[in-house]
């Protein structure tokens, strides 16, 4: 079985400040790490290719040092890594992403599965797996949280919704994005992060790739960040005290006051 | 502080720090209170490959020396002095058959130590013999193809979960020290059963057992080196091993000072942190020196033993000593910082002093270790 996963790397959360001034994040000095739920797609993908065999590529777009997080995911069982990274892509959103990905997939060639983690946790958009799966014209079941069964020409997976789930059958190729109920990732292992350190990481830019230039980058991304603000903290309530009958009437008249 | 590691020791480093935040530190509770084997652990630590460090890459281990092993001990104890010896006497197991086995006994149980398939013991200590290690009784007669073994060992680190024991037994009484020898003995022979596991201080994930031989039978193979070595086995592993004792005692004094420090940024008294008083940052840079002085001597004795220097007693012995007395003095340090909250079992701190108390009495009381430190001393002058 041959799987691609993609993964984003994102800024440590649990760590992250944002300048009250620009409204910006404070990058300096923040960890930058996988996003925690392509770790799922990465465990399940490196658990399908023990069950079946097979090969595992990862595919990250970003800046060089993203080259940090594929190289830890050969330490977790990856077979491979391709860095797609060129100026030229610079700006891009989720639009322009799945579709650069996507160009990159179909230099990658023959594959069965895509698995991308739900969201990434600093974007939060999760857009660019379906996003993907549109480009390249192949079914997309997000949020799965099991994978019952893998025949040779489909797949039935378990997909999370908010209460219960619902049992999806896909024809392959096909791709999928995973919650965190799907798996508890492994660490890495000495012998995997070995390999890591000597992998060598692929590295394609726009002119390895056969993309179409008014749709990368920030001239292909059709979003407009207008603000990005920061919201104001809440201050304290208001505190009502007296009889329940005349609390209910005084709370009442507050909400009307509110109500433009 | 710089400690000028390797690209490799820095990846073994950050492999044990990353199983100790992210596995062990959210269950040392747990098994301290319930003193189970934490086999959930030690096969996270296996599959990692940690096992094997030291054991050579002919049979299953990685071969990269006793540095490693003592980075790897030492960050598993900042989470867990506990589970940290289980993989530590495991590796003290584990020794003797790396240094003295033949290339049969090392194929036959080597690689399944190494990938932690299995976890091994060493068997010295009897209730009459403890520091006295020539008072031992147990006794292995040889008889046709087959040594019986008969006596009893007390307070067997990882006795009873593991697999693989190399036990020191009498082959010739009348000889005294040089008429031990070490064998291998492994679970479910005959006549080898387990007796009391015991309750303990601290340390409680690990396990603690009696080993009861009687007319236990085991192949003449298993003997290892040859009769009369047992005592040289024991120093010669001992050697290797107390740089890992010491790297515990390390983790242990490292991760209570981390602690510590946090809790006294954080903690409010008479409207400012207890950390702005000179009282407490005092304490903070006498823990800091010392742990960092212990550091320089658990490192420079773990890359002599790699470095193949003959003679590391002294060395080894002064890392364990030292490093032990540290962890005992910080971990007491840190509880204190943590006032009346550190006494608490609801707080990991007081742990951390019942864990360290051990790294001052095994693989050699530190009095012990003292009179290695200054024999050897003293023979070097008579040079």
């Amino acid at each position: 079985m041959n799987i691609i996963v993609c993964i984003k790397q994102v800024p440590e959360t649990t760590e992250v400040r944002i300048n009250p001034e620009t409204n910006t994040l404070i990058r300096e000095g923040v960890k930058a790490i996988i996003n925690p739920f392509d770790m799922y797609a990465i465990e399940e993908a490196v658990r399908l290719k023990e069950k079946f065999g097979g090969k595992v590529t990862v595919l990250t777009m970003g800046p060089p040092q993203a080259d940090t997080a594929l190289r830890e995911t050969i330490s977790l069982g990856c077979d491979e890594a391709i860095l797609v990274s060129d100026r030229a892509f610079a700006g891009s959103d989720t639009w322009a992403t799945s579709y650069t990905l996507s160009g990159a997939i179909k230099k990658i060639g023959a594959f069965d599965l895509i698995i991308c983690g739900k969201q990434a946790s600093d974007g939060d958009t999760a857009q660019v797996g379906p996003g993907i799966s549109a480009h390249l014209n192949i079914p997309q079941v997000t949020y799965v949280k099991k994978i019952e069964e893998v025949n040779e020409k489909s797949m039935r997976v378990e997909r999370m919704l908010e209460e219960g789930y619902e049992v999806i059958e896909t024809p392959l190729p096909a791709l999928i994005t995973v919650v965190k109920e799907i798996n508890e990732p492994r660490l890495p292992s000495l012998k995997g992060m070995m390999r890591a350190k000597q992998a060598k990481i692929a590295l394609w830019t726009q002119k390895e790739l056969d993309l179409e230039d008014q749709n990368i980058g920030l001239c292909g991304s059709p979003t407009q960040v207008v603000k990005i603000f920061t919201p104001p903290q809440r201050s304290g309530g208001q505190m009502l005290s007296g009889e329940v009958p005349e609390i209910a009437e005084t709370l009442v008249q507050l909400i009307k006051d509110e109500i433009p | 502080m710089d400690y000028l590691l390797t690209d490799e020791q820095k990846m073994v480093k950050d492999l044990a720090r990353k199983i100790a935040d992210e596995k062990i530190r959210a269950v040392s509770a747990k098994y301290d209170q319930s003193e189970e084997y934490p086999w959930e652990i030690i096969k996270v630590i296996a599959d990692a490959g940690l096992f094997g460090l030291f054991i050579p890459e002919a049979y299953g281990g990685m071969g990269v020396g006793v540095m490693n092993l003592c980075l790897a001990t030492e960050e598993l104890s900042r989470a867990c002095g506990g589970i940290a010896v289980c993989y530590a006497a495991s590796a003290l197991g584990t020794f003797p058959i790396v240094l003295f086995g033949n290339d049969q006994q090392k194929k036959q149980f080597l690689p399944d130590l190494a990938s932690g398939k299995k976890v091994a013991a060493f068997a010295i200590t009897e209730p009459e013999a403890g520091s006295d290690a020539s008072a031992i009784k147990t006794t292995a007669k040889k008889v046709g193809d087959h040594y019986v073994l008969n006596g009893l060992k007390h307070f067997i680190t990882n006795g009873g979960d593991a697999e693989t024991y190399v036990v020191i037994a009498m082959t010739d009484k009348t000889k005294g020290a040089r008429g031990a020898s070490a064998f291998i003995v492994e679970k479910g022979t005959p006549g080898f059963t387990f007796g009391k596991k015991e309750d303990k201080f601290g340390i409680r994930a690990s396990s603690t057992r009696e080993l009861i031989f009687t007319d236990c039978k085991i192949p003449a193979a298993n003997l290892l080196s040859r009769e009369g070595m047992g005592f040289i086995v024991t120093m010669k592993t001992f050697d290797m091993s107390r740089p890992g004792v010491a790297a515990q005692a390390l983790g242990i004094a490292q991760g209570a000072f981390e602690l510590c420090v946090k809790y006294a940024k954080e903690r409010q008294q008479f409207g400012k942190s207890i950390s702005s008083n000179q009282g407490i940052q005092w304490m903070i840079a006498d823990m800091a020196t010392e742990i960092e002085a212990a550091r320089g001597l658990v490192y420079s004795t773990a890359r002599m033993v790699d470095a193949g220097v003959k003679d590391v007693g002294k060395d080894s012995a002064m890392a364990k000593m030292y490093a032990s007395d540290v962890a005992m003095k910080v971990t007491v340090d840190a509880l204190q910082i943590f006032g009346g909250y550190g006494y608490m079992r609801d707080y990991p701190i007081e742990k951390y002093v019942r864990d360290a108390k051990i790294t001052q009495i095994y693989e050699g009381t530190n009095q012990i270790q003292r009179n290695i430190i200054a024999l050897q001393i003293i023979k070097e002058l008579a040079k």
